[in-house]
This record gives structure tokens, sequence and C-alpha cells, in this order.
């Protein structure tokens, strides 16, 4: 469950940009989460309901923006077949995740005087 | 203030952040990778299920070096002493880091362990994590590689089950091989090849802490990680 503590940062990087710009409100933070990021989703909405109670975030829908995981041969760049061995039938070199691991704050919508 | 017609009503703006969420944290682990390398010490975050093996391994570990090189660990424990007891009764200084709830140690965790710990003058600082095959994976403690223990009790897919773990791996010790002959089922040429599916660099070696079967190649890749230049092993990024 360490979706709890990701959303506990997330609330303060959060506040501290609506802070610096003097926002009365945050609407909407976007996130991207990968699928090899070890954040599940689900659990980081529900931490994030839980947890935006009492901050500028109170009345805030959560955006998360799902990444696919892609490897692919730092070589040649071709993609690994999903499921596939990690390593280039090709070149025969190791793959090298191309996305699939994010956890990032993309953006913040925010209510500004 | 509207900048349309200077009305004097709010406006939403959208600001572009672009920025890690851990980006807290990984500034602590680069702070902790700091110390670690100043020190000449090799940290090593420690990982794998409840059961693994973790602490066995290290204590025989520790016990085959003894009177050559002084191992510290930090044991991340969710209530109690038991595993840094037994860790000290091995050789090790040894601390707990009790977390309580938390189901995974961070950076910030591991540095004030340190404050606790007389690490000055170890070769090797083992950070034991919580035991968790999840979790733990997430953050960056600062580490010179992430080594995970998996017990041939545990089945054959637990790779494929938890890729990100196995993924973030430089090595992975497929523990309490002596049990191999009272598990029939169990071929570890399958955990090799679930292991090739999620990690770039697939590395494992078996190892019994009961029998020491094994436990040679594990000193030697010790000794190799120490060689390197700033111990730093090459990750999958």
């Amino acid at each position: 469950m360490h979706e709890y503590s990701i959303v506990e940062m997330l609330l303060a990087r959060v506040a501290a940009e609506a802070h610096a710009r003097g926002a009365t409100a945050v609407h909407r933070p976007t996130v991207r989460i990968g699928e090899l990021s070890g954040v599940e989703i689900d659990l980081l909405a529900a931490a994030f309901a839980t947890f935006r109670d009492r901050t500028i975030c109170a009345h805030a829908d959560l955006d998360v923006l799902p990444v696919a995981a892609a490897w692919a041969c730092p070589q040649c760049g071709g993609l690994i077949e999903r499921g596939a061995m990690l390593r280039c039938q090709r070149c025969g070199v190791p793959a090298r995740l191309a996305q699939g691991d994010e956890i990032l704050l993309d953006r913040i919508e925010m209510e500004v005087p | 203030m509207c900048g349309h017609c200077g009305c004097g009503d709010s406006e939403v703006v959208s600001v572009d952040v672009h920025e890690k969420i851990l980006a807290g944290n990984d500034r602590a682990a680069a702070h902790n990778r700091e110390h670690f390398r100043d020190r000449h010490v090799v940290a090593i975050n420690l990982m794998g299920s409840p059961g693994a093996g973790k602490t066995a391994v290290l204590e025989t570990t520790a016990r085959m070096v003894a009177g050559r090189q002084q191992f510290g660990a930090l044991a991340g424990d969710l209530a109690t002493d038991n595993d840094a007891d037994r860790l000290r009764a091995a050789g090790v200084i040894a601390k707990s880091i009790t977390t309580g709830s938390a189901c995974h140690l961070d950076a910030a965790m591991v540095h004030r362990g340190l404050h606790d710990l007389p690490w000055h003058g170890v070769d090797y600082l083992f950070i034991e994590n919580v035991g968790n095959l999840v979790c733990p994976a997430v953050y960056d403690l600062g580490q010179a590689a992430n080594v995970v223990a998996l017990s041939v009790t545990e089945g054959v897919d637990k790779p494929l089950k938890y890729p990100v773990m196995f993924m973030k791996a430089d090595l992975v010790l497929i523990t309490k091989i002596d049990l191999l002959p009272y598990l029939p089922q169990i071929r570890i040429e399958v955990i090799a090849d679930a292991l090739a599916h999620v990690m770039p660099r697939p590395r494992h070696m078996c190892v019994s802490a009961t029998t020491g079967e094994g436990m040679g190649h594990w000193l030697t890749w010790l000794e190799q990680l120490r060689a390197q230049p700033c111990c730093e092993v090459t990750h999958y990024t």
C-alpha cells in the first residue's frame, strides 16, 4: 500500500505549486503511471480520495494517464514482443525499458485570482 | 484576474510540471549514495518475500567473512527487532528500522537509520528491506545494487507475478536449495526462464544458508561488486 505514501508526496508537491502561484483551488492534477511502475492505479485513486480532504485538492479529481510498458533494443531500436524474453533476438543484447516505469506529476489545473 | 476583460474573476489555468512524484525520495537516495561512496561502503538493498531467507543468507555470509570483512545492516521490520538481533549474533553491526505499518523502506528512513548505526568502517551495508515483493521495488535507497532473495518454496512463477521487483534486481538469490529434494515440482530452469522474461540482464545464484552450498559464488559476486568503479551496477535503464 505504498500508494498512500505516493499520494502524500503528490499532495505536498501540488500544494507547493498551487501556493507558489497563489491558487485558490486545484481542480485536477494529472499524473502518468507506468504499467511497470509498481503503482496500482485503483489504489492510487482510492488513496487520493481519502487524503485530499482538508487540502487544496479537497474538491479536485485525479486524472490518471496509464502508460503501457514497452521494451526495446538499445541498438536497433526494435520493440520486444510483449511476454517475450527481454533480449533482442537480432542483436543479442539486453532490452531497455522504453516506457512504462513512470510515476510522474504531469500538470495541474488550478484556479488563480 | 481574468485575462480577457480584467473583470476580477478567477481563472482556471493548466500548469505543466513534468516531475517525478518520488523526486524527494530520489534526492534523499542520492544523498545516501554520496555518503556510501565517500566512505567506500558498498550498500545493497536486499529484498524478498517474508520468509524468503534474507536474514539467514546474511547470517551465514557474515560468519563466512568474519575477521576479513565487517558487515553492517539496517533491518526493516514492521514490529520486532528479531532480524537485527540475529544479525548482531552473527557479528553484523545491525539496527532495526521499525516501520510500523509501512510496507517498505524509503531513502529518508535509511538516512535516519544510519544516524543510529555506527557504520563507519563497515565494508558492506546491507539494507534488509521489509518482506514484500511489491512496495520496496518502487523506492531508491541509494544502494549500489538490488538483490532479491527468492526461496524455492515460493514456487516457480513469482518473477512473472511480481515483474517490477525482479526487473530491478541486479542479482536473484534462489535460496533454500537444500529443500529441493522435497519439492519435486520445483525446477530451477523454470525459475530461470521466468527471470529471463522480466529481467533484461537475468542473473541468479542458487544458495543454501543452511548447508553453505553456492555461498562461495555469492561471496565472489560481492567482491566483484566492490571492485567495480564507484560500486555501481548497470541498471536496466
